[in-house]
């Protein structure tokens, strides 16, 4: 054959058209589509509607007025927001680093058990949250606690503190609580990512007599940032996202004193209603979709500042 | 013994179940309820009397958690999915559920007469014509205690606020008993077994109540600030660390004998005889002076209604007023000592510490919690408002007069009082 013919053959050659891949994405998108789209969007349609006078009205930004306007809604919403923000710091400045560390132990060749180690502080991920919140609202009690027991074995019983009920500790306590719980998700990540640096950059490393601090430092830590931006982004979503422990280890009401309440708790008593506070669909509405616009707003400042500007290493 | 009654009683019912189907059509219904600690009871005394004498209609008892019933009903009768029978909260909730016209108008049940006109109001709308759910009980609150406790340390029962907090003294100097079984971090223990307990003596009940409805008084005058400043005393007698104790703990702590007095409502009676084992008493809450009239919490607690739109209306209609009848509040009454009916025949009661609250009803005055009609349906929720403010207080990590101005201006944002 000469090449001539091979070209004329592919170029008269109909692409045939490729219609499986659309008949294989399709039950995946039509399940996306009713579970996670059209509620999104029926949500931020509702936040724009309220009831005036009995009837269920167009109100424009009217329910965002109240939300920000009224200094009762404002100081409940600015207080779990910040609440939220302390949360969210917590994990970063504690889950993320110790995950590295873990991760970072875990990978060090001469480590016996690993695979024990690695398994056994994955597994509170995998725990249900509802056991996660019982388990430590148990370890934390004054009364029956275990926590005071072996505080007060090592002589350090003065430092204990009914922590889940002070509106100063509280807060720190739980989100304490769910760094225990995920800390599996960054170190897996993370160790996944240092197993697939090359040996051979990290000989080269050796040779040139980067060891030890200063090849983690210099070496592994810049090949490993893109999984710490996932991570971090990850941690992000996941924090505003949050509900369920709160929930389970401080009740809706997030007390004491409104200290552990966070944007889910919020929207929580907000739209469903607690006790006798009749849920109130519209601004609840209104707050899930204040939620999305700043979960949105950190996914975008991830995607379209932070990981263009990342360095990529091809081996 | 109960083994074979209970597989007579299955036997009875599955037979009694297929006559009715040969003869005509059978109806199930359905009952909404956030007593799940009750389903026991349901399902072996109240519904076998019921379908005993009513072959042909059969009762499902369908409890969901409390903290998420009235959340999970209204969603339900939104969806038209909700059972037949819906038991109703009192107050506010119920009656939103009726304007709403997801509950059918009761008034001329048969059946209803045996219910005063109190014993209604917690089911009844604004201008008292129209009654919705058919009462069901109340719960009285007031204080349990450690008889063997008391005997140990020669206390006697207090009467008054002074020996009230002697006698708290006195324990807390022995160091044998923690003196009260309280804790704040579920919060509504504060506000309704602190406030809405020894409150109604220092606003006169009902007088003060229907006073800051009427907006004749505000919750910063000093009938409604003293009872926070009594509660912030409480802070010195409750057990270590009960910032962190929840409601079961506190439940806990007093069944176990280490707590010697227990702040409690009437509705932990049958929980508390079959945990304890020690000798119980109960005072009511302490008046300031002696000689004062003294007023109790008898709060109407639980209603049941009919679903508008159930399809078996007919057979619904026929249990509610076997519900309304002096049977039922006899089985009702004394399975669950602790919460009493509202029917006008007397029950006769055999347990000793349900009698003892009950006798109150005689020489006090009763009030219902001071919250929940009217004064609840705004935003900020003044109930739920009560509890943070209650646990603040009792916490001290809010003054008795700061935490009374916060609930007075959030009431201001939305309630103007009719003149």
């Amino acid at each position: 054959m000469n090449p001539r013919e091979t070209t004329t053959d592919v170029s008269e050659l109909k692409r045939p058209r490729r219609w499986h891949i659309l008949v294989f994405l399709l039950p995946a998108l039509a399940v996306y589509t009713a579970v996670m789209i059209l509620p999104l969007i029926e949500t931020l349609r509702q936040s724009f509607y309220n009831t005036v006078d009995g009837q269920y009205t167009f109100v424009g930004l009217g329910n965002f007025k109240v939300l920000f306007g009224d200094p009762r809604w404002a100081s409940d919403f600015w207080n779990a927001l910040k609440n939220n923000f302390v949360f969210f710091l917590i994990h970063m400045a504690v889950q993320n680093p110790i995950g590295i560390a873990l991760a970072a132990m875990l990978s060090i060749p001469k480590l016996r058990f690993s695979a024990f180690y690695r398994t056994a502080i994955f597994l509170p991920t995998l725990l249900s949250f509802v056991i996660v919140g019982f388990i430590w609202k148990l370890i934390l009690s004054p009364i029956w606690g275990v926590a005071p027991y072996l505080m007060d074995v090592v002589g350090l019983k003065w430092l204990f503190a009914p922590w889940l009920g002070r509106p100063d500790s509280a807060l720190i306590a739980v989100s304490l609580i769910s760094v225990w719980q995920y800390i599996g998700i960054p170190m897996m990540l993370i160790y996944a990512a240092l197993l697939n640096i090359p040996d051979e950059v990290i000989e080269a490393a050796e040779l040139d007599g980067v060891t030890g601090w200063s090849q983690f430092w210099k070496i592994k830590l810049p090949l490993i940032l893109p999984a710490i931006g996932i991570v971090s982004i990850l941690t992000f979503v996941g924090n505003f996202n949050a509900f369920d422990l709160i929930y389970t280890v401080q009740g809706a009401l997030a007390g004491p004193d409104g200290s552990t309440d966070i944007l889910g708790t919020l929207l929580y008593r907000t739209f469903f209603g607690f006790q006798l506070q009749l849920g109130d669909r519209s601004m609840g509405a209104t707050i899930a979709a204040i939620m999305f616009l700043i979960i949105l707003a950190g996914v975008s400042l991830y995607l379209f500042v932070i990981q263009r500007r990342m360095r990529r290493y091809q081996f | 013994m109960t083994r074979t009654t209970m597989k007579g009683l299955l036997l009875a019912s599955s037979i009694l179940g297929s006559a009715g189907l040969a003869e005509a059509q059978d109806v199930t219904l359905t009952i909404e309820s956030w007593r799940n600690d009750d389903l026991a009871i349901w399902q072996e005394k109240l519904i076998p009397a019921f379908e005993a004498k009513n072959p042909g209609i059969k009762v499902v008892f369908s409890p969901s958690a409390p903290t998420e019933y009235n959340a999970a009903l209204n969603a339900k009768l939104d969806a038209g999915s909700a059972g037949d029978l819906i038991t109703c909260r009192p107050f506010d909730a119920s009656l939103e559920l009726y304007n709403k016209k997801h509950l059918a108008d009761l008034t001329g049940l048969a059946g209803m007469e045996n219910f005063s006109d109190v014993a209604k109001s917690a089911w009844t709308t604004d201008d008292g014509k129209t009654t919705f759910c058919v009462p069901m009980a109340s719960v009285i609150h007031g204080f349990i205690y450690n008889k063997d406790a008391f005997d140990q340390l020669g206390i006697s029962v207090p009467t008054t606020e002074e020996e009230f907090f002697a006698a708290l003294d006195k324990i807390k100097a022995d160091g044998n008993y923690i003196p009260m079984a309280m804790g704040t971090k579920d919060l509504w223990e504060a506000a309704t077994m602190g406030y809405q307990n020894i409150g109604p003596n220092y606003w006169k009940g009902e007088e003060g109540r229907l006073a800051l409805i009427k907006g004749e008084q505000k919750l910063t005058d000093e009938p409604w600030v003293e009872p926070f400043r009594v509660l912030a005393k409480w802070k010195d007698y409750l057990g270590d660390g009960f910032e962190a104790q929840t409601y079961p703990d506190s439940q806990n702590l007093f069944t176990l004998g280490r707590a010697s007095i227990y702040p409690a409502g009437s509705w932990e009676i049958a929980g508390f005889n079959t945990q304890a084992q020690f000798k119980m008493g109960a005072f009511p809450p302490p008046v300031k002076k002696a000689g004062d009239t003294c007023y109790i919490s008898d709060h109407n607690d639980i209603g049941i209604g009919l679903n508008a739109k159930s399809p078996n209306a007919e057979a619904a209609k026929t249990f509610l007023t076997w519900v309304a009848s002096p049977e039922f509040a006899e089985i009702y009454a004394n399975a669950l000592p602790g919460f009493f009916s509202l029917n006008s025949t007397a029950v006769k009661m055999t347990d000793p510490l349900a009698q003892e609250f009950v006798s109150w009803r005689e020489k006090c005055k009763p009030t219902i919690r001071s919250t929940y009609q009217i004064l609840s349906r705004g935003t900020p929720n003044l109930e739920n408002e009560t509890w943070v403010a209650s646990a603040n207080v009792i916490n001290g990590t809010q003054t008795p007069e700061d935490a009374a101005k916060k609930l007075q201006d959030g009431l201001d944002s939305w309630y103007k009082p009719a003149k």
